[in-house]
Parts: structure tokens; sequence; C-alpha cells
């Protein structure tokens, strides 16, 4: 059973339309990757999930309550957490407080600090310096742990490779099926498409605001996901 | 010597007033940022509402707080979110010219009801106790009651800011509103809870101000002035910043004054410009107080 349901779902940034009719559905533990070019509209429906774009669907479920017209912060409590493009730490927190505030919302479950610390050990030797003075690499595990913390049933992630060295993208990489492992969905976005294949168990290309290709990886050819995601 | 020693201190313990005015001010620059016109008239708003509960109740101008506190952070929560969370984004002019608006509103609301005619609120021998330090210097009851409230609220708001679930959420969504929300922090909730803050200070400046000097509907521009004065003296956002803000501009006031009385409000306008110049972030520039 689909935890999350949406169907025709649009959105728009004021009069620009930059969604038209997406249909996606995630089951509880599963794994999806959103991929296709910059500016196909990934972003924008990862945002659109979060209620921080302005969207429209024909329905749009998770877990049997209705979010169309539901606020970000409401979202939140209702167990979906992003880690946005770009970490967007919080400059003026420290580390842990960045990981803190992560948990705002006192939603219970499993995740606490001590088990983000464990994921990440180089977090906790620098727990007490701003989240903006630590690398790119340490800057996406403080925004992972900092999204755990709200205890989320789904996690979506937006680019988590973007601008980090290979060696530290295996890592990030590599704590995700630890995630997956608790029962978390996953909904990732990601140009890097080697990357998004492998961990995925299905996909959905994007290409102008639409989908252009669904399937599970294993089912998809190379001139498939060339032609979803090219266009050509 | 001793004259200007004494000039000095009394300068520093009018610093604690101009801090009160001050801190809540650089709050809501802090958290908002929203530079606000009215809070001027919002301190006089606060010395009129105490004279009404006095006068209802017979309390003396502290006891009064406890309701007037309550008032001034409901009217608070409520003004952010009701008008002023409506005009915040990246175009600095609406809030300003909001602000700007209810500032004379205000003015003419408390001119209509209370009139132009100078009021002030008594609190008995503790206006003019004071302790003999020297011959010839002495330190006022009540001028050292502000300055160590001041410096209290600002050790509080310290812990509130750098300490608490809910201080984080307000530096969080200082930096940026939007990802606050992805923390399921309900940004405009925050920001009514920052006003609210803001003018529950704002009360206590106000009582302060009542006892200490006469008020009418029309001064409220000046208190505006100090108190910007004070936090861009500080450094936009900096608590302790602002204390020494204050400070340095009731220092200016008193040396001003000893020199002629009529350079009092000037010399404080010269100190002002004088560390602008100099250092035009204020003197310890930065958001966020650790």
């Amino acid at each position: 059973m689909s935890v999350l349901e949406i169907k025709n779902m649009t959105a728009f940034y004021d009069d620009f339309q930059a969604l038209f009719g997406i249909d996606l559905s995630i089951e509880k533990g599963e794994t999806v990757a959103a991929i296709g070019a910059n500016g196909a509209g990934k972003s924008t429906f990862l945002r659109s999930i979060t209620g921080l774009v302005q969207n429209n669907a024909d329905k749009f479920i998770y877990k049997g309550i209705d979010l169309i017209g539901k606020a970000a912060f409401d979202i939140v409590d209702l167990g979906i957490a992003m880690v946005p493009e770009g970490r967007k730490l919080f400059p003026s927190l420290s580390v842990e407080e960045n990981l803190l505030i992560g948990a705002f919302g006192q939603r219970p479950g499993n995740w606490t600090l001590d088990r983000v610390y464990q994921m990440f050990p180089k977090l906790k030797q620098r727990k007490d310096i701003a989240g903006t003075a630590l690398s790119g690499g340490e800057q996406q595990m403080v925004a992972i742990g900092r999204a755990l913390m709200s205890n989320p049933d789904m996690l979506l992630c937006d680019e988590l490779s973007l601008g980090l060295a290979p060696i530290i993208i295996k890592d990030i990489y590599g704590a995700l099926p630890g995630i997956k492992a608790e029962g978390v969905s996953l909904l990732i976005v990601e140009q890097d498409i080697n990357q998004a294949l492998e961990i995925a168990d299905r996909v959905y290309c994007f290409q102008e605001g639409k989908i252009s290709l669904t399937g599970k990886p294993e089912d998809l050819t190379k001139e498939q996901i060339a032609a979803a995601y090219f266009g050509r | 010597m001793i004259e200007w020693a004494n000039t000095i201190i009394q300068g520093i313990l009018t610093g604690g007033l101009y801090a009160m005015f001050a801190t809540g001010l650089a709050i809501i620059f802090g958290v908002m940022r929203l530079v606000n016109i009215t809070h001027g008239d919002l301190i006089v708003l606060a010395a009129f509402i105490a004279m009404v509960v006095i006068e209802t109740t017979g309390f003396n101008p502290f006891l009064s707080l406890i309701i007037v506190l309550p008032i001034m952070f409901i009217i608070g929560y409520f003004l952010q979110r009701g008008i002023l969370n409506y005009t915040l984004g990246d175009d600095l002019l609406p809030p300003l010219l909001v602000t700007f608006g209810l500032s004379i509103v205000i003015q003419n609301v408390l001119l209509e009801v209370f009139s132009a005619d100078s009021q002030r609120l008594k609190a008995g021998a503790i206006e003019t106790s004071s302790i003999q330090l020297t011959d010839g210097l002495s330190i006022g009851i009540f001028p050292l009651i502000t300055l160590l409230t001041a410096v209290t609220m600002i050790i509080l708001l310290q812990q509130l800011f750098n300490r608490t679930r809910l201080g984080r959420a307000f530096r969080a969504t200082s930096d940026d509103p939007t990802t606050a929300q992805l923390m399921g922090i309900n940004h405009k909730h925050i920001f009514g809870l920052a006003m609210g803050l803001a003018l529950g200070l704002v009360a206590i400046a106000g009582v302060l101000m009542a006892v200490r000097s006469n008020f009418d509907p029309s001064i409220g521009p000046a208190k505006l002035l100090y108190a910007f004065e004070a936090v861009i003296i500080g450094g936009l956002g900096s608590l302790w910043g602002t204390l020494i803000g204050g400070i340095i501009l009731g220092v200016a006031q008193n040396i001003g004054a000893k020199i002629d009385p009529g350079w009092q409000i000037l010399a404080g306008h010269i100190a002002f410009l004088i560390i602008l110049v100099f250092r035009p972030n204020g003197l310890f520039p930065r958001t966020r107080d650790d």
C-alpha cells in the first residue's frame, strides 16, 4: 500500500507553471529516485510535496491524510522531512544546534543526537562549531542528521551529491541503506544517474515539468533513460 | 575631578534606560530584520497603559507590570501576526512605511484619549533615593535599578536565545524562514512571539521611563531615536552591544550637559555620528550573541 500517492500534481511559481500533471506513488520503505536534467522540475516537485511551493493535485495523500493546502511546518509534523538542495544549514546555529532544531516538532521516534553521531562520528567532534564552517560533505551529513531528528517516515533528499567529491558522495550515500532499514521511505532527487539507479527501487525521469519515464532500474535501458532525460 | 566621575557615572546609569529602549528594537531587527519605526510610540503606549492600570488598581508602577507586560506581549503578537508579517520580504520599504503609519496612528489615538498633557508615574521615595559614595558622588537608586534591570534582561535574553528550544527557533527563523518551516517551525508564529517578547521589554522600558521622566503622546520619536542610536552603536543584533551603545549615548549626553546644558542631546548624536564614521557596522557587529 502506498504511503504517498500523488495524482495529476501541478505547481506554479506565481504565473509560471513548473509541474504538469505529475503522478507518483511511494511504498513504505521504498527508495524512489527522481532524475532529470537541470530545470526539469525535480526540485520543484520535492518542494511541492513539502508545501514550500504552491501546488494542486487531484490526489495528494500521505498515510491517508490529504496534504493539499497544508503548510510546510504541518507536513513535517506528519512525518515528511527534507534534506534541501545546498544543505541550507542555519549559519547562526552550531552543528549540534542545527541537529536539535530538526527535532523542533518533538515527533516521537528512534532518532536521537547519539544515533546521528553514531551514523556520522565526525559531527560529534565538531558539534560546537558553526554548521556552515564545516566542509561540504560534513554539512550534508548535518543536513541529513537534522532531517532524521524529526523522526520522519519519509525522507526527501534533494541533490545529495551536488558539489561533493566522489569519495564523500560514497560516504553520504552509504548512510541511506541504514535509514531505509528503519522503514523510512526515501525520495531522492539526483542528477547523477548512476548513483540514482544504484540505490533506487524505482525511478521517475522528469523532463520539462512532466514525467517522461518510470520503471525499475533493472528494467530500463540506457537508451530509454537517455531519451527520457535529454528528450531525444 | 569628582564632578567628571559623577557625570560619567550618571551617564552610565542613563545608558541603562536607553539600553532598555533599545533591547526590544534589537530583537525585532535581529529576528525579523524589521526596522520598527513605531518602537518609541509603543514605549509611550506602554507608559499610558501603566498609568491606566495604576489609576484603576492602585498598584505601584512596578507592580503594574504584571498587567502591562502581558498586555503589551499580546499587542505585539497580534501586531506581528495581523499586520507586520504581511510586510516582510525582500523589500525593506513596506515595513518602514507601515510602522511609520502605525506610529502616527498611535500618537494620535493617545492624543485623543489622554490629551497632550504631560504625565508621570509616581513610585514614591525610590524616585529620589540615592546612595552616597563619597562627597559629591552619589548613585540614584532608581537609575541603578534601571541599569540592573537592563543587564538582567540581557542576561535572560541571552539564556533564552542560546540555551532554549524557542531561542534556537528564533535564530533559525531569523537565518532562513523558509528552511525553518522544514523543521516544523511556523515562522509566522515565531515572529509573533518575538514581537510579543520585544513588546514585553517595551512594557518594562515604558514604565521605567514614565517613573523617571515626564511623558506625553508626542515623545515617542525621540525615544525611537535613542533606541536606534544605541542599537547601531552596539552593532545590529548584538544584545551586549546594545547595552554598551546605550551607555555610550548616556555618557556622551551627560558630558555634553556638563559642558553646556544645551548640548546634552546634541552630544549624544555627535557621539553616534563619530562611531558611525569609524565603525559603520557598530562596535560589535554580529547577529548572534554567544
